[in-house]
């Protein structure tokens, strides 16, 4: 499975009360309407902006400090279709799974990767590609399970599939 | 396989390892540092911005059996009491959904001073979905934070998946020198190691200076060791922690102390003797500076609060400062107390007098101004002063605000003179 998006490039350390404040994710628990406010520290617009398939790609730390599973629901549902990092804060890069947003860690993406061009993310062999450079980029391996996890659409498509969670039946 | 008694034990573990291994489903093998566990959880929590979606995930799967409420902690602390009608209307279906499972919902303490008052204890297992959960490792339990999609699923399954984490020993040697405190600590250790510094890792304090840390201090830095990205952050058990399980009224099954040949990635060691206080400037929390360097910033707003720094010792402290004293008329100062029992503590010893004597509000305990929420939200291009958790761009209202994160000595110093204010000038 390959997705292939246009990409926003931000810098390190965006944290989630960047990429959602409190005020306003504590006021809905629709994930639309949280769309609405994705990436309001930096640009209150952006999800005005953004076409559906598009990419972040980051520097390090992304999403540091709050739990809050707003944020990469926000970034989900305002239409990011992955978001590539050289590094995620513990919770969010969790949060990515569970929620089926495709969250990689590759090593010095940001160098590699230039603002607005398109770019292919590979969910099969966890990779992804720079058309204009050809070059393609390892990222950090992550359990089967999680891989497979990302691939069914986080916990809730897979446990409507199977009627169970994935720690249930893992040999772990 | 190794006994429970034989990990215990063993001198080749960290606490990280012997914790999961203790709480691993499949009893069969040790985990070490790397390894992936399914574990059973003593304690599953959520507050009121993670519970509300916790909750709306659990109607997606078609799930409406919890694994056993007791053990399913539902708080609403972070906007209490509702601060308009859209907080309100995700108030009650967190009252509705926990009246018809019979899980345990509490209202207006913070929900990591409610657990560290009502359940933490060595050896157990907490989740929560919140950040903060870290801070339970103050008396040597296992917590952590994950989000609303997982807790709803420790909800279902009383399990969860967990990576055993690297661990890292931090020694903590000599004594504080009057003004400095734990928050100066904590503060000294992310400016160190960075935001990201202890990322997936787990925390070991440990060090000849750890006996002098109250649990409030521990509380402190075990809370906030989540600014550097930590997985758990623990006080291994010792005396002070066993006196205080005491006077609670609570009994570990067991106390988790890592092997003397365990290993750690890194280890460190802060003198505390040369610390001073310390502030992390704008806008983010490893932005640590030494206080000289930004005494006379002109400030709008101080406050004294969260599950960081709003317990009792943190509120004596500010009064012992503010007493006699009066608050800049140029700014307002906000303290709001971390639970129900602290505001009442707050009231019956005096402080709260002295607070409004000075010219302070003395809220009711909630999250409040450190989400920027209610009861202390910042305009554009306001500077505060605060103890709270954070000090990122929107943190606490418009994303032109600045926020300086200090002790609350250094914050109500700073309030009477309206500008950031060395501690010690009020501390003879």
């Amino acid at each position: 499975m390959t997705l292939r998006g246009r990409v926003w490039k931000f810098g390190h350390d965006i944290n989630t009360d960047i990429v959602i404040p409190f005020r306003f994710l504590s006021r809905t628990n629709d994930p639309y309407e949280m769309a609405k406010y994705c990436m309001y520290g930096i640009d209150p617009d952006f999800h005005n902006k953004v076409q559906k398939g598009d990419i972040i790609v980051a520097g390090r730390n992304f999403g540091g400090g709050s739990s809050r599973e707003q944020a990469p629901v926000a970034i989900k549902y305002c239409g990011i279709a992955a978001v590539i990092s050289e590094g995620f804060a513990r919770i969010f890069y969790r949060n990515g799974f569970a929620i089926g947003l495709p969250v990689m860690e590759v090593s010095n993406i940001t160098k590699e990767v230039e603002h607005g061009e398109e770019i292919e993310v590979d969910l099969d062999g966890w990779s992804i590609r720079i058309p204009r450079t050809n070059k393609s980029l390892q990222a950090q391996k992550v359990p089967d399970f999680l891989a497979n996890l990302l691939k069914t659409g986080g916990l809730v498509e897979y446990y409507r599939k199977y009627q169970q969670f994935p720690w249930e039946t893992m040999k772990a | 396989m190794p006994s429970p008694s034989q990990i215990l034990k063993d001198e080749t573990l960290t606490f990280a390892e012997k914790a999961i291994s203790l709480k691993a489903v499949d009893g069969k093998k040790v985990r070490s540092a790397g390894d992936v566990a399914v574990v059973n959880i003593d304690l599953a929590m959520a507050q009121d911005s993670t519970g509300p979606l916790a909750i709306r995930v659990l109607e997606e799967m078609g799930i409406n059996k919890l694994w056993d409420p007791k053990k399913v902690l539902l708080v609403i602390d972070h906007t209490y009491p509702a601060a308009d009608e859209k907080v309100a209307n995700l108030h009650a279906l967190m009252r509705n959904f926990a009246f018809q499972h019979g899980c345990v919902l509490v209202e207006g303490s913070i929900s990591h001073q409610q657990i560290l008052e009502e359940y933490a204890t060595p050896g157990l297992m907490i989740l929560g979905a919140d950040s903060h959960t870290c801070q339970a490792g103050c008396v040597g339990a296992f917590a952590t934070g994950v989000g609303s999609t997982e807790i709803a699923g420790i909800w279902a399954t009383g399990q969860i998946w967990l990576r055993v984490p690297d661990s890292v020993r931090i020694n903590l040697v000599g004594k504080l020198k009057k003004g400095v405190f734990a928050r100066d600590i904590i503060q000294h250790f992310i400016g160190m190691v960075g935001e990201d510094g202890g990322n997936y890792r787990a925390l070991e304090w440990k060090g000849s200076a750890v006996k002098d840390l109250s649990v409030t201090s521990r509380a402190c830095i075990s809370n906030s060791s989540m600014e550097c990205g930590a997985k758990i952050a623990v006080f291994e058990p010792d005396a002070l922690t066993r006196q205080y399980l005491r006077t609670v009224q609570r009994r570990p099954n067991y106390e988790i102390h890592a092997g003397k040949n365990a290993e750690y990635t890194d280890e460190f060691e802060i003198e505390l003797d040369k610390l001073e206080p310390l502030v992390a400037a704008p806008d983010n929390a490893d932005n640590v500076k030494a206080i000289g360097e930004v005494e006379g910033t002109p400030i709008d707003q101080a406050f004294v609060g969260s599950s960081t720094n709003g317990r009792l010792e943190d509120l004596q402290i500010a009064a012992k400062i503010l007493k006699g004293r009066r608050v800049n008329p140029r700014m307002r100062c906000i303290i709001t107390p971390a639970s129900k029992r602290i505001y009442e503590q707050a009231i019956d010893s005096g402080l709260v007098d002295i607070f409004l004597g000075a010219g302070a509000v003395f809220t009711n305990a909630t999250c409040g101004a450190c989400v920027g929420t209610h009861l202390g939200v910042l305009g554009e291009n306001e500077v505060c002063i605060s103890s709270s958790t954070r000090n990122f761009i929107g943190r606490m209202g418009s994303t032109s605000a600045k926020i300086y994160l200090a002790s609350p000595a250094t914050v109500a110093a700073s309030a009477i003179r309206g500008e950031i204010t060395d501690p010690r000038k009020y501390l003879r």
